[in-house]
């Protein structure tokens, strides 16, 4: 199954990805962490179900996005912790 | 304006599709309200690379096309109260009533803490499957799969077909029980025959029994895992480990609506008679949160529940065939329970709370979860002690505290807007 594809939008870069990806697919694409946590470790998804909120990214603008539960859409703009 | 339905069903996994399908047999309108963007839930999870299991196909169209469902994708029930249901998605927050209600909420992993268990790359097993039929990169990744159950193997062969590269399944229960299990499948002809497929997929891939991942090695990233069995200790270079220790029930709507749970061990699953009815009026539960016993007595309690919840009693054959299943659920139960090193494995360094950042030995001293998070913010993170707190009772520490609304981190427009009707009056 070929699937679509479409650009997101990713710190700045631009990812052409499959279209019916989640956001957090989208991510370690790029090998990147997801955020930084209290201490300053980073952290990537655990539970990939919406549970743990280990994977909060920013997208469009809105802080505390699930990436495991947010599927890419064309122009999509997401931020990782910096 | 508030939405009126007869039935809500939270959770579209198997036992909540079947809900849905059940009832709107009656007549009755239903709404079917699901967090994740499709219907499935975990077992049936849609994978973007291969679609949906047949099964479970069948089932999605069938519930979600029928004229008496509503169907609400990514939708997050934030509150609940008798007869009304405070839900969030990506355009706000509505109210909906409903005159019975079934809790469909499934299960999550039990995932318990050791070194580098926060460390990007290491996930649950289930999790791994999850991120993976939604596109997370596998192709040449070297996964090691370890924890305990049957989900292992699931897990294995969805990374492999994803183009894994799996190193090892390594399980915690010792051969003897897994073989003990092995050899009680005839009783369960379709489960005897997922195990023959998934033999299949899996040649070649070692699967270890009575062998725990004791420490996961990297600095921002996992590198490697240090696994110990009977042969003695050894360094595997990885770049994924999935582990996870089996299935713990979510039980936080049931909580806050009041419905009595009971002790399973030491975790909590909502309490049903044989009609799936709760301790609390109109209320139903079915499938993973009344009791881990997977996904066909998940879908044969939906059902009962489904036709409870409508009024109209359930055929006899349906609640023979749950009794059956469930009987599944005591066989993993047994073979797969979790030995005494799996709860060593976490040090006094080890973070416990990853939204805080808590440590084991910061929490030496507390004997219950409240105090522990007055003094030292363990479980007041996002995740609401979710991960922490299954992990912390499993760790014999002390079980997780109480639910308290939201149920989920919320927009405060979501609750500004919606106050329930107790609260609004109180409050003018």
């Amino acid at each position: 199954m070929s699937a679509a594809r479409l650009t997101i939008d990713i710190n700045g870069h631009a990812l052409e990805v499959a279209e019916g990806i989640s956001v957090a697919a989208a991510i370690a694409i790029l090998g990147l962490p997801f955020r930084r946590s209290v201490g300053g470790q980073w952290r990537a998804p655990l539970c990939g179900m919406g549970v743990c909120f280990e994977c909060r990214v920013r997208i469009d603008g809105l802080a505390q996005q699930r990436a495991c539960m947010t599927i890419v859409r064309a122009g999509m703009q997401v931020c990782t912790d910096d | 304006m508030t939405e009126r339905y007869d039935i809500a069903v939270v959770g579209a996994g198997p036992a909540g599709l079947a809900a849905a399908l059940a009832a709107a047999t009656h007549g009755a309108r239903v709404a079917l309200i699901d967090a994740q963007a499709h219907a499935g839930g975990q077992v049936w999870r849609k994978d973007v690379a291969h679609g949906w299991p047949r099964r479970a196909q069948a089932a999605i169209t069938q519930a979600l096309h029928h004229p008496h469902v509503t169907w609400l994708a990514q939708t997050q029930v934030v509150h609940a109260d008798p007869h009304s249901l405070l839900l969030e998605s990506a355009v706000g927050a509505q109210r909906i009533d409903y005159a019975a209600l079934v809790l469909a909420n499934g299960a999550r992993e039990l995932l318990l803490p050791f070194p580098g268990w926060t460390l990007p790359g290491v996930t649950g097993a289930g999790a791994l499957q999850a991120l993976a039929k939604q596109g997370w990169p596998l192709q040449g990744r070297r996964v090691v799969i370890a924890g305990s159950g049957p989900l292992l193997l699931a897990a294995a062969a969805t990374a492999r077909r994803h183009g894994a590269h799996v190193l090892g399944i390594y399980e915690q229960a010792d051969a003897a029980n897994v073989q003990r299990f092995a050899r009680s499948l005839w009783r369960w002809p379709q489960k005897a025959m997922q195990a023959a497929l998934l033999r299949g997929q899996l040649a070649g891939i070692p699967y270890r029994c009575g062998s725990v991942v004791r420490t996961a090695h990297g600095d921002s990233a996992l590198r490697a895992v240090t696994v110990e069995s009977a042969r003695g200790s050894e360094r595997l270079d990885c770049d994924q480990l999935a582990v996870g220790y089996g299935l713990v029930p979510n039980t936080e709507l049931a909580q806050s609506l009041g419905c009595r749970l009971r002790q399973q061990g030491v975790h909590a699953s909502v309490e049903v008679d044989a009609m799936q009815r709760s301790s609390v009026a109109h209320i139903y539960a079915a499938g993973e949160q009344c009791g881990i016993g997977g996904r066909d007595s998940a879908w044969l309690e939906g059902s009962i529940a489904g036709h409870a919840a409508a009024g109209a009693p359930a055929a006899a054959s349906l609640l023979r065939q749950q009794r059956h299943a469930r009987a599944f659920a005591q066989a993993l139960e047994t073979h797969f329970a979790l030995q005494p090193r799996v709860r060593t494995l976490a040090q006094p360094d080890t973070l416990i709370c990853r939204c805080e950042d808590i440590s084991l030995q910061a929490l030496d001293g507390y004997s219950d979860a409240r105090s522990a998070k007055l003094a030292t913010r363990c479980g007041m993170g996002a995740c609401q002690g979710r991960i922490c707190g299954a992990a912390l009772a499993e760790l014999g520490r002390f079980p997780r505290s109480g639910t308290r609304p939201p149920l989920f981190p919320a927009r405060l427009a979501s609750l500004g807007d919606n106050l329930s009707d107790n609260h609004r009056e109180s409050s003018v």
